[in-house]
């Protein structure tokens, strides 16, 4: 984590949702909704079942992710164009585990920030969900000069949901 | 209908504000007015269903949504209506 160029910058992005608010939507947009803003496995992660799911415990993992995501984004601070909803994905490992996987333009973000690590934390309980995100970067921007200019960013998968 | 009276009544519908959106400047900040960032999710899908076209993401930012005008102006860009007047 040394850079002999100063302390890293350490950015820190929480954000609440309300989850009757995502039942609504969910409720009145459908797929539409859950397709355009959730990826198949952040949806595979909060399903009880197969189709829509509308179950309380659906729709307070779905917020928790929504609030990840925008944690997130106040990590990584865009100027202009934010990246498409599931360019920032909430990955749930076999142990519970959470981290963020980036990709498109949130990617990008990420390296232009110089990104080094992010953490998110989840959480839920009626009627709210909420996110922290954490992120170490570089300071003066990207530590990998152009050689990480991919479609994934590190990401450390310490947090959880709960 | 107008394209502002359908953004008005959308916004009613779904953007949860603190104020009567028949009531805002067009160049008040929607935001400020109590809009979350999931409630303009919502005004995207509502105005898509609407209007009958998809906001490309170069549009997916937070001035697209921040007021009635950039609203509208963003709707009349995707489209390719004239503007009003």
């Amino acid at each position: 984590m040394s850079t002999g160029q100063g302390a890293p910058d350490l950015r820190v992005g929480i954000d609440l949702v309300r989850v009757s608010e995502v039942g609504a939507s969910v409720g009145r947009f459908g797929t539409r909704y859950v397709e355009r803003i959730f990826t198949d496995h952040e949806l595979e992660c909060c399903r009880t079942g197969r189709g829509v799911d509308r179950s309380p415990s659906f729709e307070a993992s779905l917020a928790a992710r929504f609030a990840a995501k925008e944690a997130a984004l106040k990590v990584l601070r865009p100027v202009g164009p934010r990246p498409a909803w599931r360019d920032l994905e909430v990955r749930r490992d076999g142990a519970g585990r959470t981290g963020l996987r980036l990709s498109g333009r949130a990617a990008v973000l990420a390296e232009r920030a110089g990104l080094e690590s992010l953490t998110v934390h989840l959480t839920h309980q009626e009627p709210l969900s909420a996110a922290v995100a954490v992120g170490v970067c570089h300071p003066g921007g990207d530590p990998h000069d152009r050689s990480r200019t991919g479609t994934e960013c590190p990401t450390r998968t310490g947090g959880g949901e709960r | 209908m107008t394209v502002d009276e359908t953004i008005r009544k959308i916004l009613a519908e779904q953007a949860r504000l603190e104020t009567d959106p028949q009531s805002i400047d067009e160049h008040g900040d929607l935001f400020d007015a109590g809009m979350t960032s999931h409630a303009s999710v919502n005004v995207m899908l509502a105005l898509e269903e609407e209007f009958d076209f998809e906001f490309p993401e170069s549009m997916l930012k937070r001035s697209t949504f921040e007021s009635i005008a950039a609203i509208r102006a963003g709707v009349l860009e995707v489209t390719g209506q004239p503007g009003p007047g």
